[in-house]
């Protein structure tokens, strides 16, 4: 069989070398993080020490920060901790993890852009009732950012509450809490290289916490029960680390050449061009079903995605993509996402499979 | 007077309770889904994701045999603690969803600090918690558990194991009891498997909470068990990718799961020897501090209880000095979530133990990985340490009878 070519690093990604040691030396430590013996003590060293750099690495205060068992978790914390007496107001193209808990909840448009529109933020906000508002900082299908720092101002001026969910922005574009000015951030290990099952929610000092989603022996200051997965979190920290000496022009311009070449074949590109991580390009084939290429393209030994990871293998069109007006499009795009260890031999194979499956697929032009 | 040991290279590690080593078996079937196999799970489409699945449905299917379960009974979460709050609040939830009217919630009062924070969580949406009291020799009285079903409720929950004394309730018959009310059972079964042999087939059991870090596995992963036949429907605690059939959403940690899937397999696989060859070495252990310390006494049932514990209360000597005077053996005073914690354990005081009693006590954890020479470590040290602390604190701790 041949080499498999990977651009789904939004779904997943290779765990980096030091994250990886920092997870295996981690293992090795017997102690319960929560224990007052040696092995405890030194366990939870390990610890603090990650929730330092973790903290540190993204713009808040070690004390502010919860770790979770990911993302998912991260958000639906913030929001259950952060919303009682409030409204939610959220983004049209959230992941999943923030719609589901945040239902009834009142929807910012996105423009083709996929941008979401502050104007219609305002409106919303400008009822001066409490709310609790969530826009991702990058969007985990097309990979474009989202005007969060903007969206901050405009809810601490009407007294409202911003969770921005940074689990495929952290790693992939400079991100601090205190600059962004929101209430909270979700972060997820895996999406930046670390180890899946950890994930942290960092908060402001001035946000509430009200009541713990997961709830036990006082862990996190009461706010996440359970023994914290100190491996996971090393590795997750050790990741954090790694990351911030990613070369992230080298990436985006290695996307930009995978993109040109799909372009090349009659393909498009969804979502601002400008505002976008660099790993992410979302691009559809007209006239080819998306479930079509990924599968070809899997033949041809290329690892992409029609949407996010979670629902693949569901058949529906993405809500993403629907809610930029994309038409039949958005049952035709797939997602390429490079990891942080992509080659240009990557890009190259890359380039030569879509041609390929492109050719074979696309609908002959009349 | 004994004399004091000699230091030992290592910290002995006698807090298996509280955490156990990660086997270095089960490091090595994680390792490959630490490097080459990066796979999503849940990226069915290409084969990296597909191999990634295969291999957390091997996992479920070791997990699901260890409690003699379905491994489509097995739903991945991160603990045993995020376990217990969905089990705890779906199933409530859900059927007050659902209309039900029932809003008893039965519990015991030596449960997990995680099982009773979920309680007192429902109680703040109108459901009526009932903390039940156990004997002294820290079982639960059936006809306490009867007496209480006397009011229609909706789900009991009752550890199989408690994390502080090693007490085994007898959770196939207090599940039945449980069932004839029409009640659903849950059980937090952390301490219980690998310990003493689980069988959620034949227990009338609805849902069962398992840590992959208390038997050997890793931190960061455990299940929950709910039954199928018949279904069992639970509100999730949080949703999203809609992962584990819509019950637990979240990317699923591969490696964590491989890993955890040995622990269970060993688990099962060497449960017996484990258990004999602890048992032995506990009895040594026991003998030897009753034989150098009069007036230890054991917490908890001694025949009702898992191999490897020793709950004990000291004649004088406080738990805290104790600990400070032998730093190398790594016990503890309780439950380890709340170490830190000054107050006195609550599941000690509901055995009937006064502060000044829960505060002269110590857990003492055996597991796969002590020795023998650990044992004789720890019973010298503790003699020496107790009889130290007797004879440095004597009029501190005169009153303290």
């Amino acid at each position: 069989m041949h080499e498999t070519h990977y651009f789904d690093a939004n779904a997943s990604q290779k765990l980096r070398p030091a994250a990886r040691d920092a997870v295996l030396s981690a293992f090795e430590a017997a102690g319960n993080p929560s224990s007052v013996h040696r092995p405890g003590r030194a366990v939870r060293r390990i610890m603090e020490d990650a929730r330092d750099v973790i903290a540190n690495g993204f713009g808040g205060q070690s004390q502010d920060l919860v770790f979770t068992s990911g993302g998912t978790e991260a958000d639906a914390t913030a929001i259950h901790a952060m919303s009682i007496g409030r409204r939610l107001i959220i983004g049209a193209i959230e992941h999943d993890a923030v719609r589901s808990a945040a239902t009834g909840a009142a929807i910012v448009p996105v423009g083709r852009n996929g941008i979401a529109d502050m104007e219609a933020l305002e409106t919303l906000l400008s009822d001066g009732n409490p709310s609790l508002v969530c826009l991702m900082l990058a969007n985990n299908e097309t990979g474009v950012i989202q005007p969060v720092e903007q969206a901050a101002a405009l809810c601490r001026r009407y007294g409202a509450l911003l969770h921005a969910d940074a689990v495929q922005a952290a790693g992939r574009m400079p991100v601090r809490l205190d600059l962004l000015g929101a209430h909270s951030l979700a972060i997820s290990s895996h999406k930046l290289g670390g180890p899946a099952g950890v994930g942290a929610l960092l908060l402001s000092p001035d946000a509430p916490f009200t009541a713990p989603l997961v709830s036990g022996g006082g862990q996190e200051r009461g706010r996440r029960g359970g023994t914290p997965a100190v491996a996971l979190i090393a590795g997750f920290a050790a990741a954090v680390l790694a990351g911030q000496t990613d070369d992230l022009q080298r990436i985006a311009t290695l996307r930009d050449a995978a993109e040109r070449a799909a372009l090349a074949c009659g393909a498009v590109v969804c979502g601002d061009p400008e505002h976008r991580l660099p790993n992410t390009s979302c691009i559809a084939l007209p006239g080819v079903a998306a479930g079509v290429q990924v599968i070809a393209l899997d033949l041809e030994g290329i690892a992409v995605s029609a949407g996010a990871a979670c629902s693949s293998g569901k058949v529906q069109t993405s809500h993403v993509l629907h809610a930029m007006g994309l038409g039949t499009l958005a049952g035709e795009a797939i997602r390429i996402s490079l990891p942080w260890n992509v080659t240009e031999a990557d890009i190259d194979a890359f380039a030569t499979a879509y041609r390929r499956v492109a050719d074979r697929l696309r609908p002959a032009l009349v | 007077m004994t004399d004091a040991p000699s230091r030992p290279n290592q910290p002995v590690y006698l807090d298996n309770q509280a955490t156990t080593r990660c086997d270095p078996r089960v490091v090595q079937v994680m390792l490959p889904y630490f490097s080459e196999e990066y796979g999503n799970p849940h990226s069915a489409e290409h084969v990296m994701g597909q191999r990634a699945e295969h291999a957390v449905e091997h996992a479920r299917a070791q997990v699901a045999a260890a409690i003699g379960a379905d491994a489509r009974e097995v739903i991945f979460t991160s603990g045993a603690t995020e376990a217990n709050n969905i089990a705890i609040k779906g199933a409530a939830r859900f059927a007050a969803s659902m209309g039900d009217p029932r809003r008893r919630i039965v519990t015991v009062a030596t449960e997990h600090k995680c099982v009773l924070e979920s309680v007192a969580d429902l109680a703040a949406e109108g459901f009526e918690p009932v903390i039940l009291p156990v004997r002294t020799d820290g079982l639960l009285d059936p006809d306490k558990l009867r007496e209480a079903l006397v009011t229609p409720t909706l789900l009991v929950s009752v550890m199989a194991v408690n994390n502080e004394t090693g007490v085994i309730q007898d959770i196939a018959g207090l599940a039945a009891i449980a069932k004839a009310s029409g009640a659903l059972f849950h059980t937090d079964l952390a301490q219980a498997v690998g310990k003493i042999a689980v069988d959620l087939t034949a227990w009338k059991v609805d849902l069962a909470s398992v840590s992959g870090h208390k038997l050997y596995g890793p931190k960061g992963v455990g299940a929950l068990f709910v039954r199928r036949r018949p279904r069992v429907r639970l509100t999730p605690l949080f949703s999203g990718g809609g992962q584990e059939r819509g019950l637990r959403s979240g990317t699923l940690p591969a490696p964590l799961i491989v890993g955890f899937g040995e622990a269970c397999r060993l688990a099962t696989a060497e449960r017996t020897v484990d258990a004999e060859r602890i048992a032995v070495l506990r009895g040594g252990l026991w003998d030897r501090l009753r034989r150098d310390i009069p007036g230890v006494r054991l917490n908890g049932s001694d025949q009702a209880r898992i191999a490897g514990n020793l709950n004990v209360t000291f004649p004088r000597a406080t738990a805290f000095d104790l600990m400070r005077a032998v730093p190398d053996l790594c016990v503890s005073t309780g439950s380890a979530c709340s170490s830190a914690e000054v107050e006195p354990s609550y599941v000690l005081r509901a055995l009937g133990l006064s502060d000044r009693q829960a505060a002269r006590t110590l857990r003492i954890g055996i597991g796969r990985f002590t020795s023998a020479a650990d044992i004789d470590y720890a019973a010298a040290a503790l003699a020496a340490a107790n009889a130290a602390c007797e004879a440095a604190g004597f009029e501190n701790s005169a009153h303290d009878t």
